[in-house]
């Protein structure tokens, strides 16, 4: 409840910084719009703007949900044989070297117009940190534990999966609350450079109808949907973990 | 399956540093063998080596139950840290091994064992919801439940208050009796108070120490067990 004020007062006192700012420095709406005149928009264009953060929050779901999966399978792999570790990890790194940004137009190019360009920058972009994050907790299992397993005659998959994977999961988790914060990014750059939905879309659309108001009401939108993802992901890892040693 | 006696000599090394040896160390068959000696003495290493663990140490020697059969499949190993999975309730901590191995888990048994650890009410609980000593005894419970004939004690008692140690002591003596048991420890009381037999493992290399003569596990207020124990405490502060 404290939390839920402390955050409102926070909030509050953004949107009055805010206004002060536009008052007192006197810049034209079309550079700086108030936030009376954001909510205004944010009123009046809600159709509109919930029709394309609909197509945004698809794009970063299915981006979530392909990327966990994915990098939850290869954090295995890797940790499991080191031949894997040998091949793959130096091309996963490298593959980091290559600004994900920059990727775009020839993900565009490859996958079209449509959903899947997106799905696929915000898969990108999250793929990693949820993959080295896993595989550097399923690294760190307890030496203690291996040989207690070891000893008791277990085979290396049942020490996987009955050991490191759950010793693991709060690294895992940690990567998927980094996941939630960063795939709404490669949906956004993913339309930006090619769409004809979502909310980088208006953006693009209202900045060059000089529609300032409306970019900043689909920002704060995009925002919104950022905190709230970030905040189910949030409370599922720990509702998971608390599950898992309560 | 009779328990065999075990069997280590040689020279073992870690990045090039001796740890111990050259030494050789003998553990009698079915009784309970206590190594004593300093922290930093290479105890823990020689245990490791018998439970086949030591793969960061170079080795030349042998280490191995007196029959000569492997010693795999035979050994049950407790540490001084718990080792409990702390995603596990008790029961499964105690049920690990089986499931570890592929095999049904045998709950009717393993409730049995709990009992017999005095933990038939926390089977459902899990770890962090325990005392220290609860702990340990749920790890000598999944120790029993493994129903080995070597069982390998590595300081399992040396973090747990005075009166929660000697309870520990009685009932891990009463229950692992009969079995080949190596017991590391750096206490003097409690060897004295456990050991069949007692190896003093110092750098000087061992040196066998005859126990009173009353079986284990002794009154810790004993005159004979206290002595003892001055005696062996007095052969750790001589020998360097």
């Amino acid at each position: 409840m404290t939390r839920a004020l402390r955050i409102t007062g926070v909030a509050v006192l953004a949107v009055l910084l805010w206004q002060a700012l536009v008052t007192f420095t006197g810049l034209p709406r079309f550079i700086l719009p108030g936030p009376l005149l954001v909510a205004e928009t944010l009123w009046t264009s809600r159709a509109l703007i919930a029709e394309h953060a609909l197509v945004t929050s698809a794009e970063v779901l299915a981006g979530l949900g392909i990327g966990a999966v994915l990098g939850f399978g290869s954090a295995i792999l890797l940790a499991a044989s080191p031949l894997a570790r040998t091949v793959l990890r130096p091309m996963l790194v490298f593959s980091q070297a290559v600004p994900v940004f920059a990727l775009a137009p020839i993900l565009t190019l490859w996958l079209g117009y449509g959903l899947w360009s997106k799905i696929a920058m915000a898969l990108l972009i999250i793929y990693f940190p949820v993959t080295s994050a896993f595989f550097d907790a399923l690294m760190r299992t307890p030496g203690d534990w291996l040989g207690l397993a070891r000893v008791m005659g277990a085979g290396p998959s049942r020490v996987m999966w009955r050991i490191r994977v759950p010793a693991a999961l709060p690294g895992f988790a940690s990567g998927l609350r980094l996941a939630a914060v960063y795939a709404p990014i490669g949906a956004i750059i993913g339309e930006w450079v090619g769409a004809s939905k979502g909310l980088g879309y208006l953006m693009l659309l209202a900045n060059g109808r000089a529609k300032i108001d409306l970019m900043f009401a689909a920002l704060i939108v995009l925002a919104v949907l950022t905190l709230a993802l970030h905040a189910a992901v949030d409370a599922g890892c720990r509702r998971l973990l608390a599950a898992r040693e309560s | 399956m009779t328990p065999p006696a075990l069997h280590l000599s040689g020279i073992a090394r870690i990045g090039g540093m001796r740890i111990f040896g050259p030494l050789t160390l003998e553990a009698p068959a079915g009784r309970w063998t206590c190594l004593l000696g300093p922290s930093g003495v290479g105890k823990s290493t020689a245990l490791r080596l018998l439970a086949g663990l030591g793969d960061e140490v170079a080795f030349e020697g042998g280490a191995q139950a007196a029959d000569g059969l492997p010693l795999t499949d035979r050994v049950a190993l407790m540490a001084q840290s718990d080792l409990l999975m702390p995603w596990l309730d008790v029961l499964g901590n105690v049920t690990l091994g089986a499931r570890l191995r592929g095999q049904r888990a045998d709950e009717a048994r393993a409730r049995e064992v709990l009992a017999r650890v005095g933990l038939t009410e926390h089977a459902e609980k899990k770890p962090h919801a325990l005392s220290g000593g609860q702990r340990q005894r749920a790890a000598l419970a999944r120790t029993l439940m493994e129903d080995r004939p070597v069982v390998l004690l590595d300081e399992p008692f040396s973090a747990l208050d005075a009166r929660t140690r000697a309870r520990m002591q009685d009932l891990a003596a009463e229950l692992l009796e009969g079995r080949t048991v190596l017991h590391v420890t750096h206490d003097a009381a409690e060897a004295a108070r456990l050991g069949h037999r007692i190896l003093l493992m110092t750098d000087a290399g061992l040196q066998d120490v005859t126990p009173p003569e009353a079986a284990p596990p002794r009154p810790y207020d004993a005159p004979e067990t206290l002595s003892f124990q001055g005696r062996l405490l007095r052969l750790l502060m001589e020998t360097q």
